[in-house]
């Protein structure tokens, strides 16, 4: 082959688009995945699985061992020690076991700060003057709830603390308000989307679709429901589009797609939608109840190293505890284990539904239950 | 036949470079301008580039094309602080969003709530009308028909919808389009959803049935003149009104394919019609959606053409006066 100028105008051209084929290249996921058909045929819907990240998923998401039962009879808890409001009704056995879990599922180890010095004053377990004791206690209050009211989302799986915690005293996925950026008044400033939004899987939508929709109840429905417009039917486009945030928060939290919940011809026709969006839905209901009820009512006793920049606090989202699987801890039954964190009995409330169900039940009377 | 004499000969074949055709003296300064050759534009096409002419049209089709890129850039450049690595690793999802939904149809309203929207909106249409009037302009002195400029206006259509007409039939700005490479991506995909699915608009599915069948055209085309290229047939014109071997024998290979074939002519004709229906019947399709229909799967399941499957039977929790039992299988039916 000669070097004319011709031939090294090609292999250069040649070597360019060979670069960029590289580099593409890497952009996509290693080979093998497997489909598995979720919904009926000729809909497309299918779940998209690779065995090799599959299998790092099921390694980092190994429920904990569980402790020996402990006996349920004998003196109880409150009869022995000061100071336990939420775990008296426990027998002392219990009490100890559950405690003892703890200091393993948020501050393993022993030294300043770990094992029960996380929680406790060193010394004297019933003082009140650590700040991690009352977000605890208000925590098992939540654990007990999320066990009893919001079955409808944990099932019969249920949580413990591990659960979200995953021996980190600060779970590893929270979220808190971000500050939008203030800039001269008259030019595009760094606003609420339009970069990469790491909680709406690197997409350019609103990056903070928690604040409006995991933490307020803004409503997420947007599809048009007539076939002609009518004047109450006023959705915008940029509203389409933080629900599109939210939506994409929750495929990439539970490693699904879209068809896991939808058929992705009609999103909000619930008739054709398989049964997971509706467990999906209360999860919504069930994550804004622990955001309001639980966290952002501890947020005086949070010091602020543990807020925000805004000054709320750090809450949950589904990845708190999904961590990239539909079930989360590998789908693990995590409750039936731990009795203790369940109400004590005779204390459990009715199942909650959430805000937007209250209301509408106000319109169509009163509930069964 | 000698290599060069053929026309898709892979030899650059280099003349002394050529003004055109003879034109009246008043376009004298258009054909005068400086030329000269490029080899790898020889490579793609002509080797000769020059003489352009852009006249007043031109120059400020390109100052006002210029002036709204610059306002989107500018913009862009604002909202990552300033910061130009950050502004070309975020380049993709950058934008300059349309205003917002409150300020309805307002001319004025404050520069970052739209303000600069409108004025690259603005001044983008007027660069691209400029545009459209120098295709016609062109093509009208140099004798041709106005062709081109038709096609180029039925995209101008599409974009005039999606930014402005529809907009002002929705009574807001704000349902226009951003500027930015995956925000507009993410409106198309947002308004798909928010209009309950365009796949069942039908306006967009005739818009891709021409998308598609142009492509299939060009290539089918395509193929041919390069396939009886040995028999002078790129020729085109010569061949339209005295056909030759390579005329009868592409006509005679289509009519044994499939029965039919197109002429010399009227091939150019399909064609057209093809490519300038895509941002038709799309543009109609946007039009009348949010307009005259809301969701688009209903429309369609009242006319009857939305494909029946078995449902789960799963119930709305806010219309179902008693929970009904909650049961999420691992992953759902297979069937």
């Amino acid at each position: 082959m000669r070097f004319n100028t011709t031939n090294i105008t090609m292999l250069s051209l040649g070597g360019v688009i060979g670069v960029i084929g590289l580099a593409l290249l890497f952009t996509f996921e290693r080979l093998p995945v497997q489909s598995v058909q979720t919904n009926f045929r000729g809909t497309g819907a299918a779940t998209v699985l690779n065995p090799r990240t599959q299998a790092l998923l099921t390694a980092a998401n190994q429920p904990p061992e569980a402790p020996e039962p402990a006996d349920a009879t004998g003196e109880r808890a409150r009869e022995i020690y000061e100071n336990v409001p939420v775990l008296g009704h426990l027998s002392v056995e219990q009490f100890g076991r559950i405690m003892n879990v703890m200091t393993t599922w948020l501050y393993p180890g022993e030294g300043e700060n770990l094992g029960c010095n996380g929680c406790h004053v060193p010394g004297n377990f019933a003082a009140e003057d650590m700040y991690q004791k009352h977000v605890a206690r208000r925590m098992i209050q939540m654990t007990m709830a999320l066990n009893s009211e919001w079955t409808a989302h944990t099932q019969n799986a249920g949580v413990t603390c591990w659960t979200c915690h995953r021996g980190n005293a600060v779970p590893l996925n929270v979220w808190s308000e971000m500050p939008v950026a203030q800039g001269a008044n008259f030019l595009t400033r760094p606003g609420e989307q339009n970069r990469p939004a790491p909680l709406a899987g690197y997409a350019s939508l609103p990056t903070d679709a928690m604040t409006s929709m995991l933490w307020g109840d803004n409503e997420i429905r947007v599809a048009g429901t007539n076939q002609h417009p009518r004047p109450e039917s006023r959705t915008s486009i940029q509203q389409t589009e933080w629900t599109f945030s939210l939506m994409i928060h929750m495929s990439s939290s539970l490693g699904v797609n879209c068809s896991f919940c939808h058929n992705s011809r009609n999103w909000a026709d619930w008739e054709q939608s398989p049964p997971q969006r509706l467990n999906a839905w209360y999860g919504i209901r069930m994550v804004r109840d622990i955001n309001n009820t639980y966290i952002e009512s501890l947020r005086d006793r949070f010091p602020p190293h543990r807020l925000g920049p805004l000054g709320d606090t750090l809450k949950t989202n589904c990845t708190t505890c999904h961590q990239g699987q539909n079930r989360p801890v590998n789908g693990a039954l995590m409750i039936q284990d731990y009795p203790e964190l369940l109400p004590a009995p005779g204390t459990a409330l009715p199942p909650r539904l959430g805000p937007a169900a209250d209301q509408r039940a106000e319109v169509a009377g009163p509930r069964a239950n | 036949m000698a290599e060069y004499q053929y026309l898709f000969t892979r030899m650059e074949v280099r003349g002394p470079l050529y003004k055109g055709i003879a034109l009246d003296p008043s376009n004298e300064d258009r054909v005068t301008g400086s030329a000269t050759f490029s080899h790898l534009l020889g490579k793609l096409g002509d080797a000769q580039l020059g003489p352009i002419y852009l006249g007043t049209a031109g120059v400020l089709s390109l100052l006002f094309g210029f002036i709204a890129i610059e306002i989107m850039g500018l913009n862009m450049l604002a909202s990552v602080n300033w910061n130009p690595v950050l502004f070309i690793r975020n380049f993709f999802w950058l934008a300059l969003e349309p205003p917002l939904p409150q300020h309805g149809l307002r001319l004025f309203m404050p520069l970052h709530e739209g303000g600069w929207w409108l004025m690259a909106g603005f001044f983008l249409t007027l660069s691209i009308f400029l545009w459209l009037y120098r295709t016609y302009r062109r093509a009208d002195q140099l004798g041709l028909g106005s062709h081109t400029f038709w096609a180029f206006a039925a995209v101008v259509w599409l974009y005039l919808v999606l930014g402005f007409i529809r907009p002002i039939f929705m009574g807001s700005w704000s349902e226009a389009v951003p500027f930015g490479i995956f925000p507009h991506l993410d409106w198309t995909a947002a308004f798909s959803i928010r209009y309950g699915n365009l796949f069942y608009n039908p306006f967009h599915a005739l818009s891709i049935v021409f998308l598609y069948g142009s492509v299939l055209l060009f290539a089918m085309h395509g193929a041919t003149i390069l396939a009886v290229g040995r028999f002078g047939g790129e020729r085109e014109v010569e061949q339209t009104v005295d056909r030759g071997t390579a005329a009868e024998r592409a006509a005679l290979f289509w009519r044994w394919t499939m029965g039919f074939n197109a002429t010399y002519e009227s091939i150019h004709r399909w064609g057209w019609w093809f490519a300038v229906l895509v941002p038709i019947t799309g543009g109609i399709g946007i039009l009348v959606t949010g307009t005259l229909v809301d969701n688009w799967y209903l429309w369609a399941m009242d006319r009857g053409f939305v494909a029946s499957y078995p449902t789960y039977g799963t119930l709305d929790p806010l219309l179902t006066p008693t929970l009904p039992p909650v049961t999420a299988p691992n992953t759902g039916a297979v069937r």
